[in-house]
């Protein structure tokens, strides 16, 4: 508590990006399957469409800012022994809730997530939000970690699915799935010659999300890389700097005695 | 009584044809992250079977006997995983009572497989393939099982492979940014290739 008092001020300045921050770090910098790996299971099933994904991402969306917002309001009262089961109840209910919204009112999208609408309760990043950031923190963050968090999976698995839908069809929809008043084809290649359809299949799903991931990390090594050749030019010039500074002082005095 | 066949049949598609990992894609978190070493991915493998075919009995009777007469089977996700969670809690200290030696395989695979989503899958599919209304209580418990036993066995097969071939890959020379998962998942991606054409078999 006292730690707080005294780094008070530079941490409000900072809190003032930080829910910025908590809302877009799931995008790349900590995106959940690209960089963390988790929820792989999702990512790779329902991916086969980018409409497919999509909806998944909106069914995740909801669970984890609902269930994000109701463990942070509850943290204080669950003791620490069974919070894990007690947060798995709470994910379950939200997982329910949506279950049966769907089925009502996206029957399509439905069928086509099939199994994997209950098994969004063993999604590895909505336990694993809820225990390492909503067990911790205010509601209010913790309903923008849970969408930030959400949107970014979403992102992955639209970005996963286009990839697929495109080798597979030489098209992406949109409308299908999906209860809009219209459907059409974002974009439409219209090379039916070249469709591959297993990248439809399960086999294409590994591979698509392997070449993403290894994309990844490819720019995360050259960024790194970047900055270490940044820091390595500083310090380059700063040695520089300091040697033209002992030299210039070398001088000086060498003139001086002269 | 039902023919020999449907139990083959069971044990043959749900292990080999739609493979669980490579064709249902259920359990791919253990597939990536425990395949390292051979003996770590045996090790999974074992504690998936052993809490699979337990749980697919008791939530096959929770749902025919509870869930079921009373008309509450929208609530069979929850009831489902707050078995699966406590009955993987009773298992370990169960075994951590009655052999040391087993604790010391299995234990620390024990607690990761709560959020498995192998287990909660293959659970879901039994209740969906409507076993009972098609064979009767008894039977179609049987075939529930066995099916249930097929995907764990098809889980241990692959986890043994990949993780053989991931042994072998640690030693090959890869680019830099196609190190560890992503060849994996290209790895993957070629084997589910090879399991797509055991699709015509039965």
């Amino acid at each position: 508590m006292a730690e707080k008092k005294v780094a008070k001020n530079p941490m409000k300045k900072k809190k003032k990006n930080g829910r910025l921050d908590i809302l877009t770090k799931g995008f790349i910098r900590e995106n959940p399957i690209f960089i963390f790996l988790l929820g792989m299971c999702p990512a790779l099933a329902v991916t086969s469409t980018m409409e497919t994904g999509l909806g998944m991402g909106l069914l995740v969306i909801l669970v984890l800012t609902g269930s994000n917002v109701v463990v942070s309001l509850i943290r204080n009262l669950i003791p620490e022994q069974i919070q894990i089961p007690a947060f798995i109840v709470v994910i379950a209910t939200f997982v329910t809730i949506v279950g049966m919204l769907t089925e009502a009112y996206a029957f399509a999208l439905h069928q086509s997530l099939g199994i994997f609408i209950p098994l969004i309760v063993v999604n590895c990043l909505i336990m694993g939000r809820a225990t390492s950031f909503a067990s911790k923190n205010k509601v209010s963050d913790s309903a923008i970690d849970g969408f930030g968090m959400a949107l970014g999976f979403t992102f992955a698995l639209m970005l996963i699915g286009a990839t697929r839908e495109i080798f597979a069809s030489g098209a992406i929809a949109l409308g299908v799935y999906l209860p809009l008043p219209f459907e059409i084809s974002i974009i439409n290649t219209e090379m039916y010659l070249f469709n591959m359809d297993v990248f439809a299949g399960p086999a294409g799903g590994f591979i698509v999300i392997g070449v993403l991931l290894a994309l990844f990390t490819a720019i995360g090594n050259y960024r790194q890389k970047k900055k270490e050749a940044e820091r390595q030019a500083w310090i380059e010039q700063k040695k520089k700097e300091a040697a033209e500074r002992k030299r210039k002082k070398a001088m000086e005095s060498a003139g001086d005695a002269s | 009584m039902i023919s020999p066949t449907v139990f083959f049949v069971a044990i043959v598609s749900s292990m080999l044809i739609n493979n669980i990992v490579l064709m249902r894609f259920l359990g791919v978190c253990p597939f990536l992250g425990v395949s390292r070493k051979t003996e770590s991915a045996l090790g999974m493998s074992a504690a998936v079977t052993f809490v699979m075919l337990v749980a697919s009995v008791l939530t096959y009777i929770l749902y025919y006997l509870v869930l079921d007469p009373f008309g509450i089977e929208y609530i069979s996700t929850i009831a489902f995983i707050l078995v699966i969670a406590s009955l993987v809690q009773l298992v370990e200290m169960f075994i951590k009572r009655f052999s040391q030696k087993l604790y010391k395989m299995l234990g620390i695979y024990l607690p990761l497989i709560v959020t498995n989503c192998a287990i909660l899958g293959i659970v879901e599919i039994n209740i969906r393939e409507n076993y009972a209304v098609q064979y009767g209580f008894g039977a179609g418990l049987a075939v529930a099982v066995t099916s249930a036993l097929g995907a764990a066995l098809g889980f241990a097969l692959v986890m043994f492979a990949f993780s053989s071939i991931r042994e072998r890959l640690d030693a090959a020379t890869v680019p830099e940014s196609w190190k560890g998962v992503p060849i994996s998942l290209v790895v993957a991606g070629i084997m589910a290739l090879a399991f797509l054409g055991l699709g015509g078999i039965v």
